[in-house]
């Protein structure tokens, strides 16, 4: 068993148009290595210089990874991964 | 005919996408326009954020869901992500989209400013923007306008607002 990714409207171009797509690791930063061998380009539009983009949200098991460790939050087998851009906008 | 004039035109749909026919008009209900106008309004001098979701394919945006701005703030609007994931959870589990992402301005025009652009992520999505600046909390009038906004470029389209949904007829919208 691996662990779902569900991926996000935008990022479906990088993922031949799969809204899930199986990935592998022990953090979500691994995860994210893993999607970018099979899924290339899909990382850079989630990390920027090592962090997870401020305007891209992603849970696992439905928890924000923000309060779980960001990029380190560990993953095992049958967990669920869902990315979600912000929905989000301002004058400055 | 150069050639992207011709792949342009030779565009081919592809499902998922919005539809071909819908493309330059947004077609809202009068009930759906109320609850936009009407929450943008109590939430005056703060933006106010959500989206009106239809079911997937159709174009037709039907179930309104205000969103918490957990910016709070008057020039900028950010869903909550906690709400945010439940919103997308609930929309898959009934098989809509949103058909509108709609936020307010409450002291500048109804046009979509640069952050709104860069930050825009739904190509799919009638960006819906309000302006409040003229009525504040109270009745009065309110700038209603719409936009497709694709990688970073903005289109404006054609407001319908229809008494429902159905087999009638769009009613063009009444000169104010
Ligand atoms: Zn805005």
């Amino acid at each position: 068993m691996a662990i779902e990714v569900r991926v996000p409207t935008i990022l479906r171009s990088l993922t031949g148009g799969e809204k899930a797509v199986p990935a592998e690791g022990a953090s979500l930063g691994d995860v994210i290595e893993n999607l970018e061998t099979n899924h290339p380009g899909i990382k850079e539009r989630l990390v920027d210089s090592g962090d997870l983009r401020r305007f891209i949200n992603v849970y696992v098991n439905d928890e924000d990874v923000r309060f779980t460790g960001g990029l380190e939050t560990t993953v095992s087998d049958g967990d669920a991964v869902v990315i979600l851009p912000a929905v989000a906008g301002g004058e400055a | 005919m150069t050639v992207s004039e011709c792949g342009r035109i030779g565009r081919v749909w592809v499902p998922g996408e919005t539809p071909l026919y819908s493309r330059g008009v947004l077609t809202i209900d009068q009930a759906a326009y109320d609850a936009v106008v009407a929450h943008a309004r109590r939430d005056h001098p703060d933006e106010a954020c959500g989206v009106v979701a239809g079911p997937a394919g159709s174009d037709r945006p039907e179930r309104i869901v205000p969103m918490l701005n957990a910016a709070r703030s008057p020039t900028f609007y950010e869903f909550d992500p906690t709400d945010l994931l439940r919103l997308y959870q609930d929309m898959d589990a009934r098989d809509e989209e949103p058909v509108v992402i709609y936020h307010s301005h409450t002291a500048t025009e109804a046009y979509p400013s640069r952050t709104d652009i860069s930050l825009a992520q739904e190509p799919g999505a009638h960006y819906v923007l309000v302006s409040t600046r003229e009525c504040g909390n109270d009745e009065g009038p309110v700038e209603f306008r719409s936009f497709r906004i694709v990688e970073g470029e903005v289109t404006e389209e054609e407001v319908r607002v229809v008494p429902a949904y159905g087999a009638s007829k769009p009613q063009p919208m009444e000169q104010q």
